[in-house]
């Protein structure tokens, strides 16, 4: 790899030791993926995967302090994903016990180390940075060192920004360098398509299902979508950014999708078209039968299938102002068509701190807590991580949250009927 | 036996027996459980994976193409190194990942004794070739032997 002078300087220990071990990582890191140099990373804020006190992250936790304690620091300020712990999540005795003394009981402890690292402010905590009320909104063409897989294929393919579908750990050590690797999704060849997916469904395509879909088909390849926008439409409104929230988190889960195009839709796609279609590319066409095909192949590894669900979580990625909102209407029709006043199953609707603030200021969020949803900033992924929760039947219409734990996968409609009649039919 | 020839991504020399995913290893779902519970054998808690689920990887000839999912897979591999739960070795088809490539070489970087050799690009013959429990010996160089 080409250094500047410099990189070179600092990859010699002229700025310390440690800090020469950093840009060591991030060289290999680039040299693995056949980088010709590194270049300067341009976002304002960085996003970093790992918020979660895990005993089991102890190493992760020891490298941290090597950096603090060698001072070598990030110029960039830094989010991250969502808490693990919140009290107003329901768990049982048992659960209360594990989560605080036993998995979780780095938390506090990694919280200020975050906080000595670089964290935006102590409400940064969620996968969905990118939401304005966050404030960590990468613009077209800035270049970033983020993880957490379903912020990165956002950032890329909604906002263009450029980013690999970099690991935890990488995430900080090319923010403290200041620079990254080129190579992959920072490059022009690396952006193009190597799948064109035709959507062919006689209905508009649930985005975590459609997605789940194309993630496990193409797995890291790019995929060009053509046919989305005749069901999503062709500007990126608060709907449409939604929907690709979901859907891009469920390539990026069930396959290992960076970034996506979506037809007269995404700025790239609306910019070049069809030139960013590569000669080669393969195609996938997806219409109601593939889609059900999909659904049926999701494993359910409840021990007694026909168990009363016992939670519900809706999130994951967190939702959007725009999703509570509309689903704060569902449930309240559901449960009016149903003759119910609360939903039936204890439900839980997550988001980012800095949203719930924001929709705690509408008439919705009074609306919302009578019909007895809980509204929290929980990761449920990092909530569902434990034995007592996979004894526990818990549905979700996320299907990162289904790939990750032993949460249930329901469709919308499905998750609606549960949660405000009982029982998955609509 | 048959010989494949790959690239060192993290050089070194073991013997051991083959556990093969012919899909995506994801390595959130993979090793998570196994390593917030204790499990030194490291069995695999992927779900989505029917070649894997509930086999042990810890010392384990770990044959796949790539690994997927969550972008914390190259500090849970980092972590399965440090806490001595890595498989013996990791033997890619495909160009290694991203996220398995940072893993790698985080660990080799800043762990002192992080000892789990690495070959990517053996090629779809070899993940083709190589069954559950047979033998496989990484030598210098990126040569494997499957027997």
């Amino acid at each position: 790899m080409q250094l500047t002078k410099e990189q070179q300087q600092i990859l010699d220990g002229g700025k310390g030791e440690v800090m020469a071990k950093v840009m060591e990582t991030v060289i290999r890191y680039g040299e693995l993926f056949g980088a010709g140099r590194l270049v300067p990373v341009t976002s304002k804020y960085n996003h970093l995967v790992t918020s979660f006190g895990l005993k089991m992250m102890t190493p992760v936790f020891d490298l941290m302090q090597q950096l603090i304690d060698a001072g070598v620091m990030s110029e960039q300020k830094f989010s991250a994903d969502p808490r693990p712990l919140d009290p107003k999540v329901p768990k049982n005795f048992l659960q209360n016990l594990i989560f605080n003394k036993f998995m979780y009981s780095k938390q506090s402890f990694y919280e200020d180390q975050l906080q000595k690292l670089g964290l935006m402010d102590q409400d940064a905590f969620t996968c969905t940075c990118y939401m304005d009320a966050v404030g960590n909104k990468p613009g077209k063409g800035d270049v970033l060192s983020w993880a957490e897989s379903s912020a990165v294929v956002y950032a890329n393919s909604v906002l263009g920004a450029r980013c690999n579908r970099n690991s935890g750990i990488i995430d900080i050590m090319g923010s403290i360098a200041g620079y990254v690797p080129e190579f992959g999704l920072l490059t022009d060849e690396g952006r193009k398509a190597s799948w064109i997916v035709e959507i062919k469904t006689t209905k508009k395509p649930e985005a975590q299902l459609l997605g789940s879909a194309i993630g496990m088909k193409v797995m890291e390849d790019v995929p060009y979508v053509k046919g989305l926008d005749q069901w999503i439409g062709t500007e990126l409104d608060d709907a449409a950014c939604s929907y690709l929230k979901d859907f891009g988190a469920a390539t990026a889960s069930n396959g290992a999708v960076g970034l996506y195009h979506i037809d007269h839709l995404t700025p790239e796609a609306k910019e070049m078209g069809e030139a960013l279609i590569r000669e080669d590319a393969r195609v996938y066409v997806i219409d109601d039968a593939e889609l059900q095909r999909v659904y049926d192949s999701y494993p359910v590894i409840w021990k007694n299938l026909d168990a009363k669900p016992k939670l519900c979580f809706m999130g994951c990625p967190h939702m959007s102002l725009e999703q509570l909102k509309t689903w704060t209407d569902r449930v309240e029709k559901g449960l009016a068509e149903a003759g119910n006043k609360k939903v039936v199953i204890p439900t839980v609707f997550t988001a980012a701190p800095a949203v719930i603030k924001e929709f705690e200021a509408t008439e919705y969020a009074a609306r919302l807590k009578a019909t007895g949803v809980i509204l929290s900033y929980i990761c449920p992924l990092m909530y569902m991580n434990n034995p007592l929760c996979g004894k526990m039947p818990v549905i979700t219409s996320s299907n990162k949250l289904r790939t990750y734990t032993t949460a249930r996968y329901y469709t919308d409609d499905e998750i609606l009927a549960q949660i405000t009649k009982g029982g998955a039919k609509a | 036996m048959k010989a494949f020839q790959g690239r060192v991504v993290a050089p070194g020399e073991v013997r051991a027996e083959a556990v093969v995913s012919h899909g995506g290893l994801n390595t959130l779902a993979s090793f998570q459980k196994a390593l917030q519970f204790g499990d030194k054998t490291a069995t695999c808690g992927d779900q989505n994976n029917p070649d894997l689920y509930g086999r042990q990887m810890a010392g384990k000839a770990l044959c796949l193409p790539q690994t997927i999912g969550s972008t914390t897979g190259g500090l849970v591999l980092y972590c399965a190194c440090a806490m001595g739960r890595q498989p013996a070795c990791m033997l890619f088809s495909r160009p290694i990942d991203s996220l398995a490539g940072a893993g790698v070489i985080i660990a080799d970087v800043w762990l002192k004794d992080s000892k789990m050799p690495v070959v990517d690009s053996l090629g779809e013959e070899f993940l083709n070739y190589v069954k559950e429990g047979m033998t496989v010996t990484v030598k210098e160089g990126g040569v494997v032997e499957v027997e």
